[in-house]
Formats: C-alpha cells, structure tokens, sequence
C-alpha cells in the first residue's frame, strides 16, 4: 500500500496535484512537517519501505517513480520500480534490523536545534511576523545546511521560488544525501 | 504573568509567561500540563523518571521556571523569539535517535486533502510503502 505525504505548508500548493492524479490510495498533507521530525526527512523526496510489521525494512532512500529529472540527479526510475514490484511479490529487498538502523540518516543536536527553529518561524510566518519569522528560518537553516524540507520547503512561504535562482543557489551548495542513495543501484552510469 | 505559547513536539500550548531581560519565566503548572515534567527537590521529574538538576532552586524563582534552563538541564532544543511571546522546544538529539533506532516505524495521524485523517499504524499488516513528496 503506498502512502504518499506532501510535506507542503500551504496545502494549496499541493491540493491541485492530488486533484489531478485523485489517487486511491492515502494521500496525505503535512503542514507541520511531522512526518520530518519523527522520520529525520531532510529532501524529497524520500521512501520508506515499511514490512507487515510496522518496522521499516528500507530507510530513507530519494528515488524517483518518473525519468522527468534523470538529467538532473542521475537516477533511473525502471530498477527502483522493479525492486519495489520484487519485494511486494517476494519480500526480497528488505534489509535487516541492523542493516536497516545502520543505513538511516542520523540526527544531529543541530539539526534537532534546525526543527525548532524551523517549527517557530513557521508559526511566527503565521502569525503575520514576517520579519522574526525570517531570522528564524534562517537560523534553521543555518543549523541544518543540509536539510531542504526547511532551505527549500521554507521558499514558498518566504517568497522565494523553490524552482528559481534562490533554489539553484541553494544546490551549488551540494545536496543532501542518504546513506541509501549510495547502496540502491539506479545511477544512470550503472 | 501573560499568555505565551509553547510548540512542543505534541502540539501547541497557552501558557502563563513573564518576559524580561534575564529571559522567559513559565508558570510550572502550564509547563507540566503541555510537557509532563515538574520541579521536585530531587529533579526535573516525569512520571517515574527523574533528571537531576544541580541546583534546582537556580532553575526557578517567583517568577516562574526559566525556560532557557529547563530546556538545558534536560537536553531540550529550543527557539525563543520573546517579543512574539512564543517559544519552540523538541525532543533531545537523544531520544530522537533511540527512536529512530528502534525497528519499529514511529506512529503518526495526518489529514487527506479531504481532512480525514489516516494513521500509518492502520495499515498493520500490509507492507507499506511511505513516500515523502512536495509541490517545492
């Protein structure tokens, strides 16, 4: 079962697309950003597989369902889809508890610092302070330089364009990245 | 004291705050509502855990417990933006990790575009595959 969650501050922002597709499965919206702070998301997007169980087999991994943005990020996305086919019919695929824990993303006391600070801006945004909100979005983005659901998901409430100059400025930095990325094989160079 | 609001990883709280220059001072009983833990001789305490404070009278005085301190004796992050009386406090880089550490996915209930909401645990028993997407 595919859960998809939007981690959109303006749920109009989204709500055309999830018109557009009507999905029958769980779509979801994430004002608050809860999904980030109880997994530890820092870009999208991000995938877990979780088994029957409620345990997940597959930490955070950023694939792709679509070849759109191939060009950009270098990622396929036949053989993710073909393993996820796979490990619905077989169960194969899924990590161990201890490969699944040692391949997760680890949180930092900054990037803990970054989601309250995040968290209070957002508030602050608001609330109509547009000013205190912007030195607290900054302040979370300087705590988590790494973590785009704040630097990019932050844009669209800060008048910024997430697909303009303000987000190429942001991915000259380099981009975030998760222990998995390097473990599932669908570089395009592969 | 006047109302400050209190994000906190459960959700929101109005509580009663005295705002100066040496910081936020909360009214306890607030703090114990939204967060659990209260001021006892021996610590902070929640439930049957207790955090030692080295000194616990520094932690508070008429005004009210300093939140700053608080949130520093127990390892909590926080963001303070006094003239807006509002205050965010997470849970420590600790606890995040133990969590994260345990195999199990951690729980959550969030609305659809309709506002009906949904819970990962409802989906027991079926594989599940979460992704994480946005317009940005």
């Amino acid at each position: 079962m595919p859960v998809t969650v939007a981690l959109d501050r303006r749920p109009q922002d989204v709500i055309p697309l999830i018109e557009e597709v009507s999905p029958t499965h769980p779509s979801l919206i994430d004002r608050e950003h809860v999904l980030a702070e109880l997994f530890h998301i820092t870009n999208v997007p991000t995938i877990l597989w979780i088994d029957e169980r409620g345990r997940i087999c597959r930490p955070h991994d950023a694939q792709f369902g679509t070849d759109t943005f191939t060009a950009f990020h270098g990622k396929r996305s036949g053989p993710y889809l073909e393993m996820i086919r796979r490990w619905v019919r077989t169960g194969e695929g899924a990590l161990t508890a201890d490969e699944a824990r040692r391949l997760r993303p680890d949180p930092t006391p900054e990037s803990e610092r970054a989601r309250v600070e995040h968290a209070l801006a957002w508030h602050l945004s608001q609330a109509g302070e547009a000013d205190a909100a912007e030195r607290h979005f900054r302040r979370a983005g300087e705590l988590a330089p790494l973590d785009w659901t704040i630097r990019r998901g932050s844009m669209p409430v800060r008048d910024m364009n997430p697909f303009g100059p303000e987000f190429f400025a942001l991915a000259e930095e380099g981009a975030p990245a998760y222990p998995m990325e390097a473990v599932t094989p669908t570089r395009a160079e592969e | 004291m006047t109302a400050f609001t209190l994000i906190h990883p459960g959700g929101r709280a109005e509580l009663e705050a005295t705002v100066e220059d040496d910081g936020v001072r909360v009214d306890p009983k607030g703090l114990e509502d939204a967060l659990g833990w209260h001021l006892r001789a021996e610590g902070l305490c929640r439930g049957d855990v207790c955090v030692p404070v080295r000194e616990p009278a520094a932690l508070a005085d008429t005004r009210g417990i300093d939140l700053a301190a608080f949130a520093q004796a127990l390892g909590l992050p926080l963001a303070v933006e006094p003239d807006a009386r509002v205050a965010a406090v997470g849970v420590s880089h600790g606890e995040r990790r133990a969590a994260l550490d345990s195999p199990e996915a951690p729980d959550f209930c969030l609305p659809d575009a309709a506002g009906r909401l949904h819970r990962l645990s409802d989906h027991r028993g079926s594989k599940v595959l979460l992704i994480a997407y946005a317009s940005w």
